[in-house]
């Protein structure tokens, strides 16, 4: 069979020239859609109450960065308790001993159950139970009197409750034991979307338990653990506004507000709000890239494409085989 | 789990210098379903035992049985000497802990029909984790002896590429280079070439050929005829979860004895 490229009988066709397919439902939505934004920036522009000058010069005025600074430590550190308890609710919950399983099902269970914002109060209200909160040998008291030694007291220290659960401590406490509970439910989901072959593998290279969560199964389980984790940390900056009712007033949506009743401004401040919120879930965004980007690396396009340059540049063709399959 | 019976209690024998895979009477069930009805197998040193038979006979599980990959429920087998998965004392079998399982099964490679390469690393990575992670030993030795294996199965340069990069054939010979890495005294094939494309198979067989010319022993569950017969120098056919027939390949196969065996080498052969 010949194949005619080159002989000269057989010439290149014509390229296709075809009207191509008109597609007037396009124009028409941009003219609508023209409009539409022409009406919302009119808006903006000519209303009077947005108050633009006034909202500039007030929303990063010192009490306000103040409450930008509480609002993303809020988020960190809740975020980090988060991670780090719902890894060790995942593996919990994953793991042989029926003990731990039940246990971390009644822990997701209970957060995932009472709202932030009533678990927010009820944390800064938690200083009822307890004046003081110290660590030491359970029930010494009632073990004392056992062996009739009066006001028998075991404890190593301890802090005041109202200075400790009040405010900040109270606000992470109820945001990041809450984000615990829907962390390991994610986290769970990742592990078990690792296939068992590679833990059989790693088994079989002798690996412990330990070292294959650390080593293999986590890492594979990132790719699916981190777009839903990126969810929960804009979620998570959202829910730091609901700490002002602990109350916490170091706090974005706490100050902007204050701003915003002192001075009878109440809408140029919300709308410095969305804008504060937007801004920094943005920054957010573009973490989640990056970090989705680095635990995509050998799977998929991203990874393919990234080593396909470096084999050009190492210069080498498949020798062996039949080059790259998949 | 429950009650592993020995036989005859105080039967298991001491270790003994004879062969490197020993065991008696293996049963192992999921469930009800009863997938080995006491396979004896005795592998010395330096031989290479292919297992035969058909899919669901219990050839695979048991060869996972031999790492402790799926716990047995009445026999016992022995690695080099050692019991595999328990620890007797005091004529008493104790269960082993995860860790004292895991350090048996170092001197055990293992290679899985579907490869089971660690797709988050690249092929080096994929050879060195393991001594690096289990034998500590040092980077700059394993990084060499690394590249080696891989030379030596044929893939010195793909030692960068991420098995997603890399052939189905390619992706065994880093299974390969990554069990022998741990300087195992045995290997074990689950039909390492059962999920290659037909052209790929060569070169899987290649590398394991080499191996067994270097002396090393391997018992090789795979439907490939020809390298059972001029590899292998024993060969052992399971069916229904016991053995049917054993000897040396070349008669098996020429001449098999048992019914069974006949119908299934006339299917595959």
């Amino acid at each position: 069979m010949s194949v005619g490229t080159d002989s000269p009988e057989r010439a290149r066709p014509e390229p296709i020239q075809a009207v191509p397919v008109r597609h007037p439902g396009r124009w028409v939505a941009v003219a609508v859609i023209g409009v539409l934004v022409a009406m919302f920036v009119h808006l903006l522009v000519t209303n009077q109450a947005f108050n633009w000058s006034f909202m500039v010069d007030n929303m990063f005025r010192p009490p306000i960065m103040a409450g930008v600074r509480g609002s993303i430590a809020l988020l960190v550190t809740s975020m980090l308790i988060g991670i780090v308890l719902g890894v060790v609710i995942a593996v919990m919950r994953l793991s042989e001993n029926p003990i731990l399983r039940g246990v971390s099902w009644a822990y997701t269970w209970f957060f995932r159950a009472v709202p932030r914002l009533v678990l927010a109060i009820l944390f800064g209200n938690l200083g009822i139970l307890w004046a003081r909160i110290e660590f030491g040998l359970p029930f010494d008291r009632q073990i004392g009197a056992l062996f009739g030694i009066q006001d028998f007291e075991a404890r190593l220290f301890g802090f005041s409750a109202v200075d400790i659960l009040t405010g900040f401590v109270a606000g992470m406490l109820a945001l990041g034991l809450s984000e615990a509970a829907y962390m390991a439910e994610i986290i769970r989901a990742g592990i078990q979307s690792v296939d068992e072959g590679q833990t059989e593998a790693a088994q079989a290279l002798g690996m412990t338990r330990g070292q294959i969560l650390r080593r293999i199964v986590l890492p594979q389980a990132m790719r699916v653990i981190v777009p839903p984790t990126g969810n929960e940390t804009i979620a998570m900056l959202k829910d730091t506004s609901l700490v002002a009712f602990v109350p916490v007033s170091a706090e974005l949506f706490f100050q902007l507000r204050a701003v915003g009743s002192r001075t009878f401004q109440v809408f140029p401040m919300l709308v410095a709000a969305t804008i504060w919120y937007l801004l920094l879930s943005s920054v957010l965004l573009v973490g989640q890239y990056y970090l989705e980007r680095h635990f995509a690396k050998g799977i998929g396009r991203a990874g393919q494409a990234k080593a396909r340059l470096r084999g050009m540049a190492v210069g080498g063709g498949g020798v062996t085989g039949g080059g790259g399959g998949v | 789990m429950t009650g592993v019976t020995v036989p005859g209690q105080a039967g298991v024998p001491a270790a003994e210098s004879g062969p490197m895979v020993h065991a008696e009477q293996v049963h192992k069930s999921f469930g009800s379903i009863e997938v080995l009805k006491g396979i004896d197998l005795q592998v010395r040193a330096g031989e290479v035992c292919c297992l035969l038979g058909p899919s669901g006979s219990g050839k695979s599980t048991f060869l996972r049985c031999i790492n402790h990959l799926e716990k047995i429920n009445a026999g016992w087998i022995r690695v080099d000497g050692e019991l595999i998965g328990y620890r007797e004392r005091g004529g008493k079998l104790h269960e082993m802990r995860e860790k004292e399982v895991a350090a048996q099964r170092r001197a055990i490679g293992m290679v899985f029909q579907r490869f089971n390469l660690f797709p988050h690393k690249t092929a080096l990575e994929n050879v060195t984790e393991a001594p690096l992670l289990v034998r500590r030993e040092k980077r700059a030795e394993v990084r060499d002896r690394a590249a080696a294996l891989l030379e030596r199965v044929g893939l010195g340069d793909k030692l960068g590429n991420y098995p997603s990069q890399l052939s189905g054939g390619q992706q065994q010979r880093v299974a390969i280079a990554r069990a022998l890495a741990m300087k195992p005294k045995l290997m074990l094939f689950d039909e390492p070439t059962s999920a290659l494309d037909p052209e790929l198979v060569g070169e899987v067989l290649d590398v394991m050929k080499d191996l067994a010319r270097d002396g090393m022993t391997m018992i090789v569950v795979t439907h490939e005829i020809g390298f059972a017969r001029e590899v292998g120098d024993s060969l052992v056919f399971i069916d229904g979860g016991v053995v049917v027939e054993s000897g040396n390949p070349r008669e098996v196969i020429a001449n098999p004895q048992h019914e069974r065996t006949k119908t299934f080498l006339a299917k595959v052969l």
